[in-house]
C-alpha cells in the first residue's frame, strides 16, 4: 500500500497537489504509486519559471529506467519555482516523493480541475495496483 | 491468466513487482533496479528465467535433426558445449534465438525465449520428423536461475564440488549444487562472467535461498527483469521482438557468422540465406549515444536534417555510462549527425561501436 498523506490533494494523473488554500501558491509533485510504478527515476523535466501553464497541460515530464510519463498540472497559472535539487537528483522522486520531490510550484489563476481526496485517490489507486 | 514460475512465492516474500512477461508473471524488480544492474556488474545477482523453454532431442539422429532445423552446425559441437544460434523459417526470417547444449552424442538441449518457446517447441518437432530422434518439451519441468557477476563463481563455489575455474565459457556440466542435481552451464545474458542452473522445478526454491545465503557475504542481489534487459543492452546483445525479428534475417541483425553454409545436408532457410548473405543489407544495427538526457526508446525514429533514416530497436538509461543508450537499424552509410525523434524534439545522438559496455576479463 502506497503512502498518501491526508493533507493533500491527489489528480487521476498521479500528480499531489499542497497550498491551494493558504495564498493560492500550489506545489505540485507526483504520489508515491506513480513513482513506484515508474521505477527509478532517472530524469526529471520541468516547466519554466515565469511561463503560464493552463489546467491539464502537459508541462514535463518524467523518464525512469522503464518508461517515461508526461507531468499534467492540475492547476493553470504563472510558475514561480522549480525543484533543482530534483533535476540534479531525480532520485528524489522516488525516495521523497512528497517532500523533497516536489516538483514546480504555480500562482493559481483559477480553481483546479477535479481533486481527488487522500481516500478518494486510495481508493483510485487499490484498483490499479 | 499468466502463468507461474516455482520460483512465485519467493519473489512475493521479497517485495517484487510482477509483470507479465510472454505469458508469464515474473519479477520486474525487487527495489531499486538501478542497483539490481550496479550489483551485477560489481558483484553478482541472481536471477529467476524459469520463463525460458528448455526442449530436448534426444536419439541416434537428434545431431543431424538440428543440423536441418537450425543455421548452425550443431553435429560438430562436442560433448559438454554450447553455441548461440538461431532457427529460422523459409524465407530466412529469424523465428528465434536459442542457446543449444551437447550434453551427449544422442542428447541436446535447446533453450528458447518464453515468447516463442511453444512455436520453437513445434517447429522442431516438424523439422525433426524425418529423423531418428526424438523431440520432447521439457520447460514445464525444469527451472532455470541465473547467478551473474563478476562475484559468481566465488559464490557458487561455496555450494558445489564442480570444477567451475575448468568450466569455460559457453559449457554446461551435469553436477550437484547444494545437493540437488543441476546443469552448471557457463553462460549468461548480462555482459558479465556467470552461470545458468538448470534444475528440477522442485528444487528451485530450496536453491534460491541456498545461493541467496551463500552469496550474502558477496554482495549478490535478486534481480528482476528491467535490471536484465538494462544489462545486455549495454552488452549489445540482441533481444527477440526488438532487434529480432521474422521479418529480419540473422545478416540484417549483423549475425550472418550464425549461419553455417558449409555444414553437410539442407537446412531450413538455406537458399534464401545463400541468396542474401552477400548483398549490404539496407540497414545495420548500431549503437546510439544520447548527447542529452532524454531516452530513445523502442519505435521511436531515427533522423537526420529531419528526414526517417531508421528505428531505435531499445534504448534506456545506462548505468555504466551514466547516459541515455539505445540500439537502432540505420541506413546503411548513415552514421553522423543523427537524432532520435523523442516524442516531437529531435535529440542528437552519435553512433558508436556495439557493444557499450565489455567487461575486463
Amino acid at each position: 500500500m502506497s503512502n498518501i498523506p491526508d493533507d493533500l490533494s491527489y489528480t487521476k494523473e498521479h500528480e499531489w497537489v499542497s497550498g491551494l488554500e493558504d495564498g493560492l501558491i500550489a506545489t505540485i509533485g507526483i504520489t508515491a504509486f506513480a513513482a513506484d510504478a515508474l521505477g527509478d527515476v532517472v530524469y526529471v523535466q520541468l516547466p519554466e519559471v515565469g511561463s503560464t501553464i493552463e489546467a491539464g497541460d502537459s508541462v514535463g515530464e518524467v523518464e525512469s529506467t522503464k518508461s517515461v510519463s508526461e507531468i499534467y498540472t492540475p492547476v493553470g497559472g504563472e510558475v514561480v519555482e522549480v525543484n533543482q535539487t530534483l533535476v540534479d537528483d531525480p532520485s528524489l522522486a522516488n525516495s521523497d516523493p512528497y517532500g523533497e520531490g516536489w516538483m514546480f510550484r504555480v500562482r493559481a489563476d483559477g480553481d483546479p480541475e477535479d481533486l481527488l481526496s487522500a481516500e478518494e485517490y486510495a481508493a483510485l489507486t487499490s484498483g490499479e495496483s | 491468466m499468466s502463468r507461474s514460475t516455482p520460483l512465485r512465492d519467493v519473489h512475493e516474500s521479497l517485495g517484487a513487482t510482477l509483470t507479465d512477461f510472454a505469458g508469464w508473471l515474473m519479477p520486474l524488480r525487487y527495489g531499486s533496479e538501478s542497483a539490481e544492474h550496479n550489483a551485477v556488474r560489481q558483484a553478482a545477482g541472481l536471477f529467476d528465467l524459469s520463463h525460458m523453454g528448455e526442449i530436448f532431442l534426444t536419439g541416434p539422429q537428434a545431431a543431424q535433426a538440428l543440423d536441418h532445423a537450425l543455421v548452425g552446425h550443431l553435429s560438430a559441437l562436442a560433448n559438454g558445449r554450447a553455441r548461440y544460434t538461431m532457427i529460422v523459417n523459409e524465407r530466412g526470417g529469424v523465428l528465434d534465438d536459442l542457446i543449444v547444449y551437447r550434453l551427449g552424442d544422442e542428447e541436446f538441449m535447446v533453450v528458447a525465449n518464453a515468447s516463442n518457446a511453444d512455436k520453437v517447441a513445434d517447429e522442431l518437432t516438424d523439422r525433426a520428423k524425418a529423423y531418428d530422434t526424438r523431440v520432447e518439451d521439457r520447460s514445464d519441468r525444469y527451472a532455470l536461475i541465473a547467478v551473474q557477476g563478476p562475484r559468481a563463481e566465488e559464490i557458487l563455489a561455496t555450494l558445489t564440488d564442480a570444477d567451475l575455474a575448468g568450466l569455460k565459457y559457453y559449457t554446461g556440466l551435469p553436477g550437484t549444487v547444494d545437493g540437488r542435481q543441476a546443469l552448471i552451464a557457463r553462460t549468461g545474458y548480462t555482459g558479465e562472467d556467470g552461470f545458468e542452473l538448470f534444475v528440477a522445478e522442485e528444487d528451485a526454491a530450496p536453491l534460491w535461498h541456498a545461493l541467496t545465503a551463500a552469496g550474502e557475504p558477496y554482495g549478490l542481489k535478486p534481480a528482476g527483469l528491467s535490471s536484465r534487459d538494462t544489462l545486455r543492452l549495454e552488452a549489445g546483445m540482441p533481444l527477440y521482438g526488438n532487434e529480432l525479428s521474422a521479418e529480419l534475417t540473422p545478416f540484417d541483425a549483423g549475425l550472418g557468422r550464425v549461419v553455417k553454409f558449409d555444414k553437410p545436408g539442407d537446412f531450413v532457410g538455406r537458399s534464401a540465406l545463400e541468396a542474401v548473405k552477400d548483398v549490404p543489407p539496407r540497414r545495420r544495427l548500431v549503437g546510439l549515444v544520447a548527447r542529452g538526457r532524454r531516452v530513445p526508446r523502442h519505435g521511436y525514429p531515427v533522423t537526420k536534417d529531419g528526414a526517417v533514416v531508421g528505428e531505435v530497436t531499445s534504448g534506456a538509461p545506462s548505468q555504466t555510462l551514466g547516459k541515455p543508450i539505445a540500439m537502432a537499424y540505420v541506413d546503411t552509410g548513415v552514421d553522423a549527425g543523427l537524432a532520435v525523434d523523442i516524442r516531437g524534439r529531435q535529440e542528437p545522438v552519435d553512433v558508436v561501436e556495439l557493444p557499450f559496455y565489455r567487461r575486463n576479463k
